[in-house]
């Protein structure tokens, strides 16, 4: 089975965030990045369903140049050879852009399965794999929990996750691709060997498409209102946590 | 005029659609409210309370299950006879299967997880809420947007009395390429948090395992259930059963105490119900602070062993 796994780099979540002087993006200069965590269960997902059938794992990532990071850290976790889409442009383009940027990437690859991580930890759209499938012309299936994949077959069984607990079990035609929901397995590290083996895998670069005009844009990014009604009770911890309690107990009676 | 798709299971409305209604209405336009499905006449003459300029009905068998091929086929061919000038959704796990591919489909931008519309511009969260963003769109339109659960209040939607049109799709059922079993819950939950009193829920800032039974000794003290948002259970340092947010189980106990929880909007929607919300967290911009009643910026393993003293001085 041939499957390629989208990732995308995003600033760490430890990273004070700033907004740059015309409110479009982040001050991302000092910032530092990390692989956006749901590609990571993707990515899992696609290096168990290699060891179970076999093919090939290639990892996808529309991004600049300093993606390289999370690629090669997808390599050392066992994936064996990548693809990167690469342009300044892609760091803070919208959902269509990048997903046009990686249907470049994964269409000559003939791939069985496609798997991306359900959303992005920056802008969050949700919409990436989606669109890819549409653009592939792929069949696709999205916040899923469970693949059943024999080989030799033409089609998956997946479990998608619906909403209050309720689940859902549904069939596709391969090819296709797959949403993956955070928390499907347990994430492995990169050892030492993996580190030094990624060092010897390929990354093909590709020139993306030409941005479509006329797509969604940032017109201002800032920090939401702050809520007025919040008291913040300050002091030592010992000081505050007994104000807190008192407070718990005499204003709000909850305790 | 804004075409509203409203979403509803076996005939039973979701009211998060009532939410997008009045979204729609907040913008002064004219509003159609369509419904997909198979036998969804009550749910259409339900959607007909709504001040609206009529409900569009599309009945057909093939959408009796969704698939997200079958709705994208009916509605690129309603949004081909309506022309709307914008399409609204509610941001549901339904709509977020389908609406991009709809989207691309139908070569259209889309907006998702929206908490406000102003001057032709959508306010959206990004960075896990830590940042919002207006999103302009340069085309004159069509655009599609979908509404974050909450953002807006399904009791302000206006009422009055639609009239209910039959509309009819073509859908080649063959073309139809997921195919859905029947949905079902997961062997019967141990903990029935949404009965609790009081919860005390752990977030990604309790740093590792061991350091739960720290937040259970906040919990003994208080008389409360304890609870985490989806990375500690991910992580399996907790049961996916005691897991608050749209993925897990929604509560609205009398006192909901925060530890280390940022507040992204998939725990926020699973407990910002809570009669009284305490947040402690490190980061003062947590978004957890922001629909907090109560908080404490700083070391969680300072102030919780301060907390547990506190209450059984």
């Amino acid at each position: 089975m041939k499957i390629a796994v989208c990732i995308k780099q995003v600033v760490t979540r430890e990273w004070q965030l700033r907004v740059n002087d015309q409110k479009t993006w982040i001050r991302d200069q000092d910032a530092s990045f990390e692989l956006n965590e749901p590609d990571a269960y993707a990515l899992e997902e696609a290096l168990r369903l290699k060891e179970k059938h076999g093919g090939e794992v290639v990892v996808c990532c529309a991004g600049p140049a300093r993606s390289t990071q999370v690629i090669r850290e997808a390599l050392a976790r066992g994936a064996d050879r990548a693809v990167h889409v690469e342009s300044d442009a892609l760091a803070a383009a919208d959902a269509g852009t990048v997903a046009a940027a990686l249907a470049e990437a994964i269409a000559p690859e003939q791939v069985d399965l496609v798997l991306t991580g359900l959303q992005s930890d920056d802008q969050g759209f949700g919409q990436v794999g989606v669109i890819l499938a549409e653009r592939l012309g792929m069949p696709h299936a999205t916040i899923i929990m469970e693949v059943q994949a024999e080989p030799g077959q033409t089609s998956l069984r997946v479990k998608r996750e619906l909403e209050g607990g309720w689940f859902q079990w549904v069939g596709l035609p391969m090819p296709a691709l797959l949403t993956i929901q955070s928390g499907i397995n347990q994430l492995r590290y990169a050892t030492l060997k993996g580190i030094m083996a990624a060092k010897k895998k390929e990354i093909r670069k590709v020139t993306p498409p030409a941005a479509a005009p006329g797509g969604p844009r940032i017109a201002s990014l800032y920090f939401p209102e702050k809520g007025k009604k919040t008291q913040i009770v300050t002091g030592t911890p010992a000081e505050a946590a007994k104000e807190l309690v008192r407070r718990l107990r005499e204003e709000a009676r909850a305790l | 005029m804004i075409l509203v798709v409203a979403e509803q299971r076996d005939g039973t409305l979701n009211r998060a659609s009532l939410e997008t209604i009045a979204a729609a209405q907040s913008t002064g336009d004219a509003i159609k409210i369509a419904v997909l499905g198979s036998g969804v006449d009550a749910v259409a003459q339900e959607l007909g309370k709504a001040a609206a300029s009529e409900v569009i009905a599309v009945d057909d068998p093939a959408l009796k299950d969704y698939t997200a091929d079958g709705f994208v086929m009916a509605l690129e061919q309603l949004f081909a006879a309506e022309t709307p000038d914008r399409v609204f959704l509610p941001h549901t796990y339904q709509t977020r299967d389908f609406a991009p591919a709809l989207a691309a489909r139908v070569t259209r931008p889309l907006i998702t997880d929206c908490i406000a519309v102003k001057d032709g511009a959508y306010v959206r969260p990004m960075f896990q809420g830590k940042l919002q963003a207006d999103i302009a769109v340069n085309d004159a339109g069509p655009h599609i947007a979908t509404f974050q659960i909450g953002a807006y209040r399904a009791d302000a939607m206006k009422a009055g009395s639609a009239p209910v049109r039959q509309a009819s799709v073509a859908i080649d059922a063959a073309k139809i390429r997921q195919k859905p079993e029947a949905p079902f819950k997961e062997a019967k939950q141990a903990v029935d948090l949404s009965q609790a009193e009081r919860i005390v829920a752990v977030g990604r800032g309790i740093k590792a395992q061991e350091h739960v039974a720290l937040a259970q000794q906040l919990a003994a003290a208080m008389g409360a259930e304890l609870a985490a948002s989806r990375p500690i259970c991910d992580a399996g340092w907790l049961p996916m059963d005691r897991q608050i947010g749209s993925s897990g189980q929604t509560v609205a106990p009398k006192l909901y105490v925060a530890l280390g929880i940022s507040g992204a909007i998939q725990h926020l929607v699973g407990m910002k119900g809570s009669r009284t919300i305490v947040a402690v967290n490190k980061d003062p911009e947590a978004p957890i602070l922001e629909i907090a009643d109560y908080g404490i910026v700083g070391d969680l393993f300072e102030i919780v062993p301060a907390m547990i003293a506190a209450l059984n001085a």
